[in-house]
């Protein structure tokens, strides 16, 4: 089967549709499926309800999806860097749902594996825990939390061969990889599709069973906040 | 004298023993990485990262290299990478041995706030919540009052928690105090500082 298609829009064809739950990897503006983010603001599906540890910033990752009210709602843990999103989340226009950020890994992980639902002590006698079911095990107190099944995945990796196999770069794995394993279906965007056989299967982060769709394109990979120290004179 | 911010992060860093894999939140606990001096400590970053090094040379960014607070860092030679999956399955699993943090409020019974003052400040939690409530010791590192003088230790908290029962240890700008059966106890005080001083910045319990 062919994975490879030639432009993110080609990649989302038949695949994107108006309501879905879409998982997103990245970890602030770090590993972000740019490509495919501006391709689904360009296919103007509407009401999307994002899983994204964060909401990009006003002009960049999925913040340009709020600037064009394409989201109807996000599960996040921080959306602090993004003003637009304060704004339409005060005005009731975005429903938000903070999940803390190890819940909201875990919550894709469990979605990709399978499992509907697990405990975790993440949250006990905070808001998160109002509403869920709570349970002692060994004397200590856990909540439920449900796993995530996306409709769609979209993440972004360094490399891929053609049968999806990923690898990823420092900390731009991140949630890509959570993210990815909870789709129905997951599209990856990548900076380079190496010939199959290139890449060490010892060293694969993520197998190609969990990819679908694979594009390869150029990323801007915007730095958030550049922080640097001077180098000493000798 | 009170402690100034980099006397308090140097006060933190003494609580951290040789061979810890430790996570130092955003503000002055990531100043407790300039003390550690000779020991042997790993800290961990929660997007995905052991062995978090300083920040690079100007020119050196990467942008696929960053800290849980988005900036740019680099790596060191004791370096690993991970999903952020496996990353709070090592903070929930109980791995990593401390985390150093802020807070806008504490109270007597290791109730901790930080991250949220409804209508005001909406940012999220991040994984403040799943570090209070998986590490094996938290630290927070804080000014004793606030900008208008109130206490920030507490009798209870007033705004919505990020942890129930999980500070063990609390590093102010006038000394150390231990959360215990009770309340707060005193464990150090700063240099200059009374003990009438700091009991009248406190407004939580505090034993003998």
């Amino acid at each position: 089967m062919k994975k490879v298609y030639a432009n993110a829009t080609e990649a989302l064809d038949g695949v994107i549709s108006d309501g879905m739950m879409i998982a997103a990897g990245g970890f602030g503006l770090c590993g972000i499926p740019e490509l495919l983010l501006e391709a689904i603001k360009d296919s103007g599906a509407q009401n999307l309800t994002f899983a994204s540890n964060n909401a990009g910033v006003d002009d960049f990752g999925i913040g340009i999806l709020l600037q064009t009210k394409q989201v109807k709602k996000m599960i996040s843990s921080y959306v602090g860097e993004n003003a637009e999103f304060m704004r339409q989340y005060l005005s009731g226009e975005l429903e938000l749902e903070f999940n803390p950020q190890g819940t909201l890994a875990e919550r894709m992980r469990a979605g990709g594996a399978g499992i509907p639902g697990f405990y975790t002590k993440t949250g006990v006698g905070t808001v998160i825990a109002e509403g869920k079911e709570h349970k002692d095990f060994n004397g200590e107190t856990y909540i439920l939390e449900e796993g995530i099944f996306a409709d769609l995945a979209i993440v972004k990796a360094w490399k891929a061969d053609d049968t999806g196999n990923l690898i990823f770069r420092k900390t731009a794995r991140n949630f890509n990889v959570p993210a990815a394993t909870c789709g129905t279906i997951c599209i990856a965007e990548v900076e380079e599709i190496v010939p199959r056989g290139s890449l060490d299967p010892d060293a694969i982060h993520l197998p190609g069973i969990y990819v679908h769709r694979i594009i390869q394109g150029e990323h801007e990979k915007r730095i958030e906040q550049r922080t640097t120290r001077k180098k000493e004179e000798a | 004298m009170p402690w100034d911010r980099n006397q308090m992060a140097a006060r933190a860093a003494q609580e951290l023993e040789d061979g810890m894999y430790v996570n130092l939140g955003i503000g002055i606990p990531t100043l407790v990485a300039n003390y550690v001096g000779d020991k042997d400590i790993t800290l961990q970053s929660e997007n995905g990262m052991l062995g978090m090094g300083p920040f690079p040379f100007e020119g050196e960014e990467d942008a696929d290299l960053i800290n849980a607070g988005k900036q740019t860092i680099t790596e060191l030679s004791r370096t690993s990478y991970f999903d952020s999956a496996t990353s709070f399955a090592m903070i929930r699993g109980g791995k990593i041995a401390a985390a150093v943090l802020g807070a806008m409020e504490i109270d007597e019974e290791g109730d901790l706030a930080n991250w949220m003052i409804p209508g005001v400040l909406v940012k999220g939690m991040g994984g403040a919540m799943d570090l209070v409530a998986g590490v094996g010791r938290v630290i927070v590192v804080m000014d004793h009052t606030n900008k208008h003088g109130k206490s920030k230790l507490l009798k209870k908290c007033t705004l919505p928690l990020t942890g129930k029962k999980v500070v063990n240890r609390i590093i102010t700008n006038l000394g150390v105090l231990d959360v215990v059966d009770g309340g707060l106890k005193i464990i150090e005080i700063a240099e200059g500082v009374t003990e009438d001083e700091i009991r009248a910045a406190t407004e939580a319990n505090i034993v003998n």
